[in-house]
């Protein structure tokens, strides 16, 4: 699929491979709703086409755009949306491609067998979204649209979903984009990642390497790593716009001269109240923009970076927090050790 | 929390409208109500009213609800223009618009004319009184019902389309249903202002007996001739009216957790 909606500034191009899950990830506005409406047919680009194996949905050069009742593509949104005048059998039972058969066969699918009866009214948060799924998968669609439907549920409503969604995306061998902000359903249900940004793709590929060495702002915050963007020497030293250097392992698609990142850690960083003396390591002089407690560490936010970037994030136990009398305002300082420090060829 | 001397105005308010209803009710004969409502003259205008307001209603259903449904969904700049004309008949006096109907479809009217030489002929017939009663109803019926429909937002049509469901289907087994609550309540609303429509019924039909005096023409009649009848048939109109409109709050309350 590829799309230009230039009323929302959106241009962008992806593939998803059969029976494969891409996860689309971006701040919000980035344009990921927007890619979704497009392959729903609700949003006509100004340009692009829409492919689903060879049947074409969107092609705006030869003027083809096929109803969105047409297209087989399924659409799970945040609000489960069934319809409230319908017991739950008919809402799965809606789709012309489904029957009351079909109904009993998809519920029983999403573990909701027994809600058949129940008015839309009746259901839990995690229940009603259940259902939606069920509903959209006894319509047969080719791909699967999620648009963070497991946002509004609890925890173990989440999980529940997640694992029927594992089930169901896993063995059907449908394609699916899934809209989320929650690392865990990346984890347990995605195959590859994309990361939007301003209507543009940031940075893409399979999970595990993007979300090991991400080349994006939104990508790192995502992954809860630390990035830093300048310019490379062979060396290994990155040197950002503002003059500060980063010392690190450079890999190997690293280009003397080009655009690079430098990726850490946050439990990598030393935080300090005074300037540490004589020591190889990378030191970077910091204001607190907050504290945030995560289990046993504290998360130690900097203000953000002089070119924009996510701030630099710190995560120490609660001892040293309490030892360094932290709060946000105070200017500290941020030390790595250059082997904690990767640094990459930037996307 | 509102401020105490709010209830003073609003309780003066409150009386304006409840006190003619009391006097009308103590002016009434009671001892010859009964005979007075069932005159000859009186069960045949208050039959032909309820006819006419009921085939109204069902004329304002059948175009009301795509007109409603299209400003509420199209963003077209037509239907945008078209808005504020087709609501007018809201602040038109009734007068006004029962010339206007004159001059469409009387024996001259843009339309009439060419009625008139097929042999048809609609100005001063009771189908008069159904489009002068259509005529001011409508807009009634269509912003009750754009409200309930932009309230209730595109959403669910969209995942039917998502489900495969052909515009049609969506329309009958989606919009429509989930309306429901609105529909019914816009229906009332047009059918309680059908039931009192006067002038444009009076410059558009006439009132002829029997054909084109429904009760409100009937009652205004009756006041020159015989003030006891009119009181009477007055207190009717207030009852039919009062039922249909204790109707539509009961409607509306089930309407709101009817699902």
């Amino acid at each position: 699929m590829r799309a230009v909606v230039e009323s929302r500034g959106v241009d962008i191009e992806f593939d998803v491979g059969a029976g494969k899950v891409l996860a689309l990830l971006g701040p919000n506005g980035a344009g990921k709703s927007t890619a979704l409406h497009v392959i729903a047919g609700l949003v006509h680009p100004d340009r692009g086409e829409v492919r689903i194996g060879n049947r074409v949905l969107t092609d705006t050069a030869a003027g083809v755009h096929v109803a969105t009742h047409d297209r087989r593509v399924g659409l799970l949104l945040q609000d489960p949306l069934l319809f409230p005048h319908l017991d739950v059998t008919r809402n799965v039972a809606f789709a012309p491609r489904s029957s009351r058969a079909a109904a009993a066969h998809w519920l029983a699918e999403v573990d909701a067998a027994e809600l058949g009866d129940r008015r839309p009214r009746q259901l839990s948060g995690g229940q009603a979204q259940r259902v939606a799924l069920a509903r959209a998968l006894a319509a047969e669609p080719d791909v699967l649209l999620l648009d963070e439907p497991l946002a509004g549920l609890d925890v173990a409503a989440a999980t529940a979903m997640r694992k029927v969604l594992r089930r169901v995306l896993a063995r059907d061998g449908r394609c699916a984009v899934l809209i989320t902000h929650d690392l865990l359903d990346v984890l347990t249900l995605a195959d590859h990642v994309l990361v939007l940004e301003e209507g543009r793709i940031a940075e893409a590929g399979p999970v595990a390497p993007v979300l090991a060495a991400p080349r994006s702002r939104f990508g790192a915050r995502f992954a809860g790593v630390n990035l830093v963007g300048g310019t490379a020497d062979p060396d290994g030293v990155l040197t950002t716009q503002w003059g500060t250097t980063w010392h690190g392992s450079p890999g190997p698609d690293v280009v003397a001269g080009e655009s690079a990142v430098a990726l850490f850690k946050p439990a990598a960083v030393a935080v300090y109240r005074d300037k540490p003396h004589g020591s190889p390591r990378n030191t970077v002089e910091v204001t607190i923009a907050e504290l945030d407690s995560r289990g046993p560490v504290i998360r130690v936010r900097a203000d953000e970076q002089s070119d924009g970037a996510p701030g630099l994030a710190a995560d120490i136990t609660a001892q040293s927090a309490a030892e360094l009398q932290l709060s946000p305002g105070d200017h500290v300082y941020f030390s790595v050790k250059a082997q904690e420090v990767t640094i990459h060829l930037s996307s | 929390m509102l401020p105490r001397w709010i209830f003073i105005p609003a309780a003066i308010g409150a009386l304006f409208v409840v006190l003619p209803l009391i006097a009308v009710a103590a002016k009434v004969n009671w001892l010859h109500f009964w005979s007075l409502i069932t005159s000859e003259s009186s069960t045949t205008a208050l039959l032909l009213s309820l006819k006419t307001a009921a085939a109204s209603t069902a004329l304002c259903l059948l175009l009301g609800v795509p007109m409603a449904m299209v400003l509420a969904r199209s963003d077209a700049r037509l239907v945008r223009m078209a808005r504020p004309l087709i609501l007018l008949p809201l602040v038109l006096p009734p007068v006004v618009g029962g010339i206007a109907l004159l001059y469409v479809f009387g024996r001259l009217g843009v339309i009439g004319e060419y009625l008139n030489a097929a042999g048809i002929q609609i100005a001063f017939t009771t189908t008069a009184v159904v489009l002068a009663q259509t005529f001011v109803s409508l807009p009634f019926l269509v912003i009750a019902l754009e409200g309930a429909a932009r309230t209730a937002g595109a959403d669910y049509e969209v995942v039917a389309a998502t489900l495969g469901a052909r515009p049609t289907t969506v329309w009958w087994r989606v919009s429509l249903p989930l309306l429901a609550p609105g529909l019914i309540s816009g229906a009332v609303l047009a059918f309680a202002r059908s039931l009192g429509e006067f002038g444009a019924t009076l410059t558009f039909a006439g009132s002829r007996e029997g054909v084109t005096r429904t009760l409100p023409l009937e009652i205004y009649l009756q006041r020159e001739s015989d003030a006891d009848a009119a009181v009477a048939l007055s207190l009717l109109l207030v009852a039919v009216a009062a039922i249909v409109v204790v109707g539509l709050g009961s409607r509306r309350l089930r309407g709101a957790n009817a699902w």
